[in-house]
């Protein structure tokens, strides 16, 4: 190899732009997703909950369980018009129900114990990796996942729709831009409108204070965790939509991006997650473009410092209380 | 921060189950199955109460070869004992492929007296500890599977690869795809010392033959999404594809580069070579060449039925024809009526053996005449099929 920078292509910024920022927002609308579960948690616990990403890998897990239960087949997958609806529907629950209850029974298990006893912050963040660590050798047990990557059937047709200036514009790229961005929305709306809302938003700002004024924090915190483990199994099911196929460490590399695209959109933040996960997703696609697959992660986050450096809260850097109703 | 605490712990239980798992494996030596020497035709010529060990991975996640290599050696136990009515121990050593487990192992089996062959070690990593305690007790071993090139150049006057080694496998790759007609390559590799070693092979030997590699990429084998790559790949128009690394990451490259309407010839070395290589592609591995030094699977009828038959119903895999080869050139040896260590290293290095589909005739350093075939395989109707040595 001549140079450490074989393949850069600065022309590749223009020649490759729409399918760069196809694929990108694809990808960062997946990290958005995930970075919604770090990004609450963080908000209202100040805690960062590792394990978020083994939530994640059992949502796609619910997309293994969702298409086995619908009686559909490795060798044909693809399914279409109002089966697709349907299949969806279906896996998006299964997911979206794992992720939740998996979440859910976690903050029971490991965190609320040492809540009850106020532990210092070190041994949440330790029982945080634990858990991370006993969730992906958990489902690395033959009985559940096994070690070995497992093939999920594609049920979304990834032949293009078209394609617009070199870019192949697809129904599984589709579904998971779409598809993210209506729970983004949904999520935000809730929080910044529901009564729930308001709790996590008070304890979040100020939890002494809230418990003064009648919120239940175990409640809370409870609910916290259940949004952010729907939202992690959401985007199991819509990661198994665009790359099929599970496995036990798949969250962990995932689990890492997408915590970066909340620490760039501003922790703590839910539209922050949002812009974080974007950012990172193009990041990642144009970084690939020019400088080449091997710099992609070197790129994101080099760009994370630089960020940190002149923004040190992220890019919107507001925090989950702060939010305006 | 997170990844090295998680990796730091990660490592830390992956040795305590490794610890656990090495404290319970111990399987009984086999015997291949049928009445007792003594009874049988052409009893009395029998060599006593000789063994021949397997070395190699026979539990733990990097088992898949040695199992094949093992269950391979089975059928030439089988068949030895039809033909002379004689029995042969089979004796299983389980590296479980851990170099740091290897030496403990090799001294075991250089101990047992009537341990007078090895088949094996499987892995190169573990062959670097277990050859110089083979070599000092003159214990001859076939590898059916080592193919890391520095190992024949030890000076073990025991060792003997009954494969191409890895320095053969880049140039036999460049000289496949050049001899498909492809003008115009993209070589991609998952910046591992053996996806990027391969792949930088292929590079040099393309441009030598005369073809570009117009996109030269290290993808992340752990990574989700290649569609920087893919973009590129398509971008380039290119005939053909290399891939260094792994099945994993080479079926989800192959699937996501058909997603994207790539439709150039895939090629890919041993590391791809496996079933799970099919899961991973998602149905879009069909017509993807994999190569490897090893035969993937049978073509002789007789030897795949009587192998399902001994093994369970299991089908030949990846150096499962190796294993059987190289456990019939020992059993030659005993046939011969050679019966110490030292006579049957000597008959191995000096007397030829015809295998299922190929001669072993092994050098002075312990490679194949002429170092031996790569093999080509290729994704026919979803199963991998075996086309035959790159010419």
């Amino acid at each position: 190899m001549p140079s450490i920078f074989a393949a850069f292509e600065p022309g590749a910024v223009l020649t490759s732009f729409w399918p760069s920022v196809i694929d990108g927002l694809a990808l960062g609308s997946l990290y958005a997703l995930v970075a919604l579960g770090y990004t609450l948690v963080y908000g209202v616990l100040r805690l960062i909950n590792f394990a978020n990403s083994e939530i994640f890998m059992i949502g796609t897990a619910g997309a293994l369980v969702g298409t086995s239960l619908l009686g559909i087949s490795l060798a044909d997958p693809t399914q279409a018009g109002l089966g697709l609806a349907l299949a969806l529907l279906v896996c998006l629950v299964i997911s979206m129900a794992f992720g939740g209850a998996a979440a859910v029974l976690l903050e029971l298990l490991a965190y609320r114990p040492l809540r009850r006893r106020g532990a210092p912050r070190l041994s949440f963040l330790i029982s945080a990796i634990g858990s991370s660590l006993f969730l992906a050798e958990l489902f690395a047990r033959p009985w559940l996942l096994g070690r070995d990557r497992k093939p999920v059937p594609e049920i979304v047709d990834h032949a293009a729709i078209f394609t617009f200036k070199g870019a192949i514009v697809s129904l599984d790229k589709v579904i998971v831009i779409v598809g993210a961005l209506v729970m983004m929305v949904v999520i935000d709306q809730f929080v910044r409108r529901s009564r729930l809302g308001r709790g996590i938003r008070a304890v979040a700002q100020d939890p002494e204070t809230a418990t003064l004024m009648g919120v239940n924090i175990d409640r809370v915190v409870t609910f916290t965790f259940l949004l952010g483990g729907l939202m992690a199994g959401a985007a199991g099911l819509l990661y198994e939509v665009r790359f099929p196929g599970t496995k036990f460490d798949i969250g962990f590399i995932f689990g890492i991006k997408s915590f970066t695209a909340a620490v760039l959109g501003g922790i703590g933040n839910l539209r922050g997650a949002l812009v974080g996960g974007i950012v990172l997703g193009l990041l990642e696609a144009f970084g690939g473009a020019v400088f080449g697959s091997e710099w992609i992660d070197v790129i994101g986050f080099t760009i994370l410092v630089v960020i940190l450096m002149f923004r040190p809260t992220g890019l919107l850097g507001e925090s989950l209380g702060k939010a305006r109703a | 921060m997170r990844n090295t605490r998680r990796m730091g712990m990660a490592f830390g239980l992956l040795a305590a189950t490794g610890l656990l798992a090495a404290g319970c494996s111990s399987e009984d030596s086999e015997v291949s199955t049928g009445g007792t020497a003594t009874s049988a035709p052409g009893g009395a010529n029998c060599p006593k109460d000789l063994k021949i060990g397997f070395f190699g991975a026979l539990t733990g996640s990097d088992a898949a070869l040695g199992i094949n290599e093992r269950n391979g050696m089975r059928v030439a136990f089988e068949r030895y004992k039809k033909e002379s009515g004689c029995e042969v121990k089979l004796e299983p050593y389980d590296s479980q492929g851990d170099p740091a487990q290897a030496p403990g192992l090799a001294s075991k089996a250089v101990g047992d007296s009537k341990v007078v062959a090895i088949i094996g070690p499987a892995f190169s990593g573990e062959s670097k500890q277990a050859n110089p305690i083979f070599n000092e007790g003159g214990l001859p071993i076939i590898t059916p599977s080592a193919t890391n090139a520095a190992l024949s150049k030890n000076g073990w006057k025991i060792f003997h690869r009954a494969v191409a080694n890895d320095d053969l496998q880049g140039p036999a790759a460049a000289k496949f795809i050049i001899g498909k007609g492809a003008k115009k390559i993209a070589v991609i590799d998952d910046a591992s010392e053996y996806g990027k070693g391969l792949a930088d092979i292929v590079r040099t030997k393309l441009k030598e033959g005369g073809a570009t590699t117009d996109v030269n990429e290290a993808i992340d084998p752990k990574g989700s999404d290649y569609s920087s790559t893919v973009n590129k790949v398509k971008a380039a128009n290119v005939d053909a594809v290399f891939y260094g690394g792994y099945y994993e990451s080479a079926g989800r490259l192959m699937k996501q580069l058909r997603d994207g309407n790539v439709a150039a010839t895939f090629v890919a070395g041993d590391g791809s070579l496996d079933a799970k290589f099919l899961d991973s592609a998602s149905g879009k591995g069909e017509g993807a060449v994999l190569l490897a030094p090893g035969n993937y699977t049978a073509t002789d009828q007789a030897f795949i039925d009587e192998y399902k038959k001994l093994n369970g119903g299991a089908e030949p895999g990846l150096y499962s024809v190796e294993g059987f080869d190289a456990a019939n050139h020992v059993l030659a040896a005993l046939k011969a009526g050679k019966t110490t260590r030292a006579d049957i290293n000597a008959y191995v290095s000096t007397t030829p053996y015809q295998g299922l589909l190929k001669n072993y005739q092994y050098q002075a350093d312990g490679e194949l005449q002429g170092g031996g075939d790569i093999i080509v395989h290729e994704v026919n109707g979803g199963k991998i099929t075996l086309v035959g040595p790159v010419k």
